[in-house]
């Protein structure tokens, strides 16, 4: 009985922490439901979402959000979207090789003191669309597009906040709601009014798989490969837990064993 | 406490090294000590910390190989620690969030010492002792939730180091002295993290003092009552309590793994997760969890050196426990007013924490709307925050120093053992 009580007052404990812990960060504009294969204590990354999502970010996101804390060769690690089983390590994976072959990126100073563009091998990380913040405030009307290696967790209830801001834009602001010239209204950001504008229409890409590139598709697979990008580890990770928390119940099972064995002839 | 045999060296060497260094005995005094045969679960949080302790400087020093304490490579360096470090991924979660879970157990571990009355004679020292490391843990634990130099690591820093600019005269003297220059900046980062690692082996120190002084006296017992035969009344630690203790431990290990491989931000803050930036200040800055009571009192006074006042304050309270509660009588359990106010005071100062947690002009609950402006009016976390926080300081200055003198408590049992015998009897 004693011990139930102290069980269940860890349990609120701990979910009093949770309680008052990221809950307070939810002050933007309207969430959708949305799900993504990598929630739960069991989720891994959907890696054909993921691969799918990063054709997205190819071609739809990547010419105004860097991904500065992302290499290449991070794309062919385990539990990434591009993983090979043949090719762990990714500076050796065919697929890796091919998608570092698609960038181009500064390097130097050479023995001449010059800069000189190469292209681009796996231990690179992804090129920055543009040289510096204020670069890239000036194309894009003063509003500067944040980088994509954290931003799913830099959010509150990230993956469906991304979701939605992705689903959310509008033609028409309601009445009463006033949109300044250049700003966009989308209600799932904070204030309804964004400097982004419609990032994603249907079909603007092709997936080669044959799945219908609609918004929410899109949507769906790019948040999924953020996700991946801002918690790489996540599948290590859980994996390790679920062995972790086994090995540690037998552990805690054999000690209350133990503690019955020696307390045995002591009345307490 | 004596009572038991003590170390009985065997063989040669064990004598000769017993005549030049007896840490042999020292280690023995300290596992085969005599400890009431009555203490609860609640008396496995010491062992609990002690684990967490050492988990925490081994993880950190590890950390502290890779980290950079510089403006403009401290975030790069914890996500390269995530990203690419051996193990990485493990050691900042575990580190993260095993301050977390210390600060859950040493806050039972202070209700549990504050309901069996563990801080009265002969144990003022040791409460004390218990409480300066309390402060060492704020002090590490704000410095380190500074290192990974995101939003909330800024702004938390900003706040925090600001509150002394309050105090009359030498304030913003103390602040600047605290910045190593005009703002929060590189300087700070580097002495935070200076301090960062220092701290823990200061706390690990007064670790060593608590267990010095809580082996003087003994162990207090959920009775209060005082050991009054070593045969009858106490078991050796060893192997009692090590592997109850060890039992609780596990368990415990067991929360905090949940986090860590499972909720790995579930006690973070996402604004934590952008780059600290001098001039974007976040919407709420909000301190970590635990802090969140002391935030609450501090914006509970609408003048910031009284907010400062009353934050330290309620720690200071503290100090002075053993000395404003009046009752002769230990523990709780025969103290019935005593067991209610206690309760209340557990229940605000949870409440306290959740005004901390939101904005003061949140409502905890409507009750009509603003005629002025049509909001919706009610009742509001600020004035939540201000009642508790009287609450808190009437616990300690009105109702424990008044309840000694006016309780009548309940009878107490002669003896630990009697009242283990007499227990089980009731239950069988």
């Amino acid at each position: 009985m004693r011990l139930f009580t102290l069980t269940a007052t860890l349990i609120a404990a701990a979910g009093l922490c949770l309680g008052t812990g990221p809950a307070t960060a939810s002050e933007g504009g309207e969430l959708k439901a949305s799900h993504f294969s990598f929630e739960g204590v069991y989720g891994t990354y959907d890696k054909a979402a993921a691969q799918r999502g990063f054709q997205v970010y190819q071609e739809a996101c990547s010419f105004c959000h860097s991904m500065s804390l992302v290499a290449i060769r991070n794309l062919g690690d385990p539990g990434a979207p591009f993983y090979d089983e043949e090719h762990p390590n990714p500076n050796e994976s065919p697929v890796i090789k091919a998608i570092a072959a698609m960038f181009t990126v500064t390097d130097g100073p050479d023995i001449e003191g010059d800069m000189f563009e190469r292209p681009a091998r796996p231990s690179d990380y992804f090129p920055a669309p543009f040289a510096n913040d204020q670069a890239a405030r000036a194309s894009n009307g003063g509003a500067l597009p944040p980088d994509f290696s954290m931003l799913v967790r830099a959010r509150a209830h990230g993956p469906q906040y991304i979701y939605s801001l992705l689903t959310s834009y509008a033609d028409e602001a309601p009445e009463g709601v006033e949109i300044r010239d250049g700003m966009n209204y989308n209600p799932a950001f904070k204030g309804g009014m964004i400097g982004m504008p419609p990032p994603l229409f249907e079909e603007q890409v092709e997936y080669s798989d044959g799945t219908h590139a609609s918004v929410e598709q899109m949507a769906h697979d790019v948040v999924t490969f953020m996700a991946w990008a801002a918690d790489p580890k996540m599948e290590v990770r859980k994996r390790m837990g679920w062995m972790v928390m086994i090995y540690l119940l037998i552990f805690a099972l054999l000690m209350y064993g133990s503690y019955k064995a020696v307390w045995r002839d002591v009345e307490h | 406490m004596s009572g038991y045999p003590g170390y009985d060296p065997k063989s040669g060497f064990e004598k000769w090294l017993d005549a030049r260094l007896p840490i042999v005995r020292l280690g023995y005094d300290t596992f085969i000590f005599p400890t009431p045969r009555n203490l609860n679960y609640w008396w496995t949080f010491g062992g609990i910390l002690a684990v967490l302790l050492m988990s925490q400087i081994i993880s950190g020093i590890i950390l502290a190989m890779h980290y950079v304490p510089h403006v403009s490579m401290a975030y790069d360096s914890v996500q390269h620690i995530n990203r690419d470090v051996n193990f990485g991924w493990l050691l900042q979660p575990l580190h993260a969030n095993g301050a977390s879970m210390m600060f859950l157990a040493v806050y039972i571990h202070m209700f549990r010492g504050i309901y069996y009355g563990s801080y009265k004679s002969p144990r003022e020292v040791l409460w004390i002792v218990g409480v300066v490391i309390y402060l060492l843990m704020m002090a590490t634990g704000f410095m380190g939730y500074v290192l990974p130099w995101g939003q909330m690591s800024f702004w938390g820093a900003t706040v925090i180091t600001n509150l002394f600019s309050a105090i009359p005269l030498v304030g913003d003297a103390i602040t600047g002295w605290l910045w190593g220059g005009f703002s929060v900046d590189n300087p700070t980062l580097n002495r935070f993290f200076s301090l960062h690692f220092v701290l823990p082996f200061a706390i690990l120190g007064m670790v060593i003092l608590h267990v010095w002084a809580l082996h003087v006296p003994g162990n207090n017992n959920p009775t209060g009552v005082s050991v009054k035969n070593v045969d009858k009344d106490t078991l050796p630690f060893h192997p009692y309590y090590t592997v109850k203790d060890g039992f609780a431990i596990i368990v415990f290990l067991m929360v905090l793994s949940a986090f860590v491989f499972f909720a790995p931000d579930a006690l973070n803050h996402p604004d934590n997760y952008i780059r600290a930036n001098p001039v974007v200040t976040p919407a709420h800055i909000v301190p970590e969890w635990y802090y969140l009571p002391f935030y609450a009192m501090l914006r509970a006074v609408p003048d910031k050196l009284g907010g400062v006042i009353v934050m330290f304050g309620a720690i200071g309270l503290l100090f002075a426990l053993p000395w404003l509660d009046t009752s002769k009588v230990r523990s709780m359990r025969y103290r019935r007013l005593a067991k209610l106010f206690f309760m209340i005071f557990v229940l605000a100062c949870l409440g306290l924490g959740w005004a901390g947690a939101k904005a003061p002009t949140d409502l905890v609950f409507a009750a009509g709307t603003d005629t002025a402006t049509g909001d919706p009016s009610g009742f509001n976390f600020l004035w939540m925050a201000r009642i508790l926080t009287l609450y808190y300081y009437a616990f300690f200055l009105v109702i424990l120093p008044l309840l000694g003198l006016i309780e009548k408590p309940e009878a107490r049992p002669d003896s630990i053992e009697k009242s283990v015998l007499e227990s089980n009897a009731g239950e069988a």
